[in-house]
């Protein structure tokens, strides 16, 4: 049942928007789009000095999915090192497109119901590409989100 | 010939095939095939396969035979002068793309080309890139409040280095349909080529190129009623054979030695490699279909349902429909975007209740930034929808509401 996918814990995730915001010096910055829809996020984060991630704020025009995925980044990102960071995302793939297990991050179980949607897959894994790509590059300033 | 939307729906197989209900609302990206299309192309691979225009054996010859008679139809279609005009591609973002390197290979630094802000980005970005190759300038007709092509501006952006105006024949995000006659008026004036882009028009009917008095026409066969992978460029045949070729390769060459190659006259000069053949025929065989249908009594049924959806969505509290709210100069198309709810939630909610929608910014990203909005949800009407399927999609859309409020 398609109507499963926006439960109450999706929608209230996506409402509060965790790590929603800006970053005064950002050490790296990353804006990704979403060619299908133009649905776009940027983030930028703060590193520690052993490259972890310090702080990050993220700005997300999107869908529900989208934007509860991002919301689940600002919960949990904030600690994690690159690594980990790839490891999530990785397993969240493998959970929505090959039947994997869900990932350590709990919340991200709520994206299950997401599984048989493949057009869908990109919403929920924007957010992790554009943090991928914050981690592996320099910090460049962002233009105005604009359109 | 019926034009009952429930009697011709019937001969679409698809909708026999599916279990459940299905509200196809999305032929604006791709219709349903005819039988008549799957038949005749079905018929051609199983009895007619073979490579045209090369080999002499009976077999080729059925086969180039088919392809011929197929630009026969698509001249008929369009009322072209001769079927030499009628250029096959993959589609018409191939037929736009070809007349973007073609035509613009014969311009230079200073030339102008005119198109619209209500362009698809096939309409769009291959003159981005003509640009950047040869430094052209690039202008775009801005939109009227209610998303219409603002044909009062032709006068301030045709200039006199202004060799083509390509715009849309009806934008496939409002609906709206170009004022051609002000367009070809404008061009005509400083010597200027017009090429439509027809992809959302002729689903709702014959096209007759020559009264449009343009230039250039390109359109896709999925989007009427016929086989995907083959798309149409019609070009007058004295501009035709004044361009050079667009893709190079088998077919359209006239002799080649190691240093050198002559060119084919059109359309084979633009029809390199082995041309999507079974699709040409199926093409065809729907065009011919359309061609025997009573356009208006269809029309007149394809706009009630406009207004039926247009009435129905004025209810919705602060909804906005990206395009004219009225039924003047349009297609069935009607796009809508609701604060707070994204379209790919929206199409979500509705696949459910088996509404086949589309959400995103349509390729028109231009378009929607006009509207103040990054993407909409989009109701494409054709002539097999019934009132049935409005009332499922404001019913739909009250769900959708609900359930992701």
């Amino acid at each position: 049942m398609n109507d499963a996918i926006y439960h109450e814990a999706i929608k209230d995730l996506a409402q509060k928007a965790h790590g929603s915001g800006h970053l005064l010096s950002p050490d790296r910055c990353a804006r990704l789009d979403n060619p299908l829809c133009g649905d776009r996020i940027d983030i930028e984060l703060r590193l520690a000095d052993d490259g972890r991630i310090a702080e990050l704020a993220h700005r997300t025009k999107g869908c529900l999915l989208c934007r509860a995925s991002a919301s689940i980044l600002g919960l949990h990102a904030p600690g994690q090192s690159t690594g980990a960071i790839g490891g999530i995302r990785a397993e969240l793939t493998a959970m929505l497109v090959a039947g994997g297990q869900v990932p350590v991050w709990q919340e991200l179980e709520l994206f299950l119901p997401v599984r048989p949607h493949r057009s869908r897959h990109d919403c929920v894994l924007l957010p992790f590409r554009a943090l991928q790509m914050a981690l592996s590059r320099d910090a460049r300033p962002l233009p105005p989100m604009g359109g | 010939m019926t034009s009952d939307p429930l009697t011709l729906r019937t001969e679409f197989p698809l909708f026999a095939a599916v279990d459940g209900p299905l509200h196809y609302l999305d032929s604006a990206a791709t219709s349903q095939i005819h039988r008549s299309a799957l038949d005749a192309t079905v018929r051609h691979e199983t009895t007619a396969r073979a490579n045209v225009l090369r080999g002499n054996y009976r077999l080729a010859e059925a086969a180039t035979a088919a392809y011929e008679s197929a630009r026969e139809q698509v001249a008929r279609f369009l009322n072209a002068s001769s079927p030499d005009e009628i250029v096959f591609t993959c589609g018409a973002t191939a037929a736009l793309n070809l007349v973007a390197w073609s035509f613009g290979e014969r311009l230079v630094s200073g030339d102008a080309v005119l198109i619209s802000q209500a362009e698809h980005h096939s309409n769009l970005v291959p003159w981005q890139r003509l640009r950047e190759r040869t430094g052209i300038a690039l202008k775009a007709l801005p939109l009227t409040g209610e998303g219409r092509i603002d044909t009062d501006a032709l006068p301030r952006l045709v200039g006199s280095r202004c060799r083509l105006i390509a715009v849309t024949h009806c934008s496939n995000v409002t609906g709206a349909i170009t004022d051609v006659p002000a367009i070809v008026a404008a061009a005509r004036g400083v010597g200027a080529r017009v090429l439509l882009d027809g992809a959302q028009q002729v689903q709702h009917g014959p096209v007759d190129v020559q009264s449009l008095g343009i230039d250039f026409y390109a359109f896709s066969g999925h989007k009427c009623f016929g086989p995907t992978g083959v798309g149409v460029l019609w070009g007058r045949a004295g501009i035709l054979a004044d361009l050079p070729p667009f893709l190079y390769g088998g077919g359209m060459v006239g002799r080649v030695d190691m240093d050198v190659a002559t060119f084919a006259e059109p359309p084979r000069r633009f029809e390199a490699g082995t041309p999507p053949i079974a699709q040409a025929v199926g093409l065809g065989a729907a065009l011919d279909w359309m061609r025997g249908l009573p356009w208006d009594r269809i029309r007149w049924d394809e706009l009630g349902l406009a207004r039926q959806l247009l009435e129905g969505l004025s209810r919705i509290e602060g909804i906005r429909i990206i395009g004219p709210t009225d039924l003047a100069d349009r297609q069935p198309i009607v796009s809508f975007h609701l604060p707070r709810l994204h379209p790919h939630d929206i199409c979500q909610v509705l696949d459910e209740r088996g509404l086949a929608l589309r959400g995103g910014h349509h390729c028109a990203q231009p378009l929607l930034r006009a509207f103040g909005v990054d993407s909409a949800t989009r109701a494409s009407i054709a002539l097999y929808n019934t009132a049935e399927d409005i009332e499922a999609l404001l019913a739909g859309l009250d769900d959708a509401l609900r359930i992701l409020a």
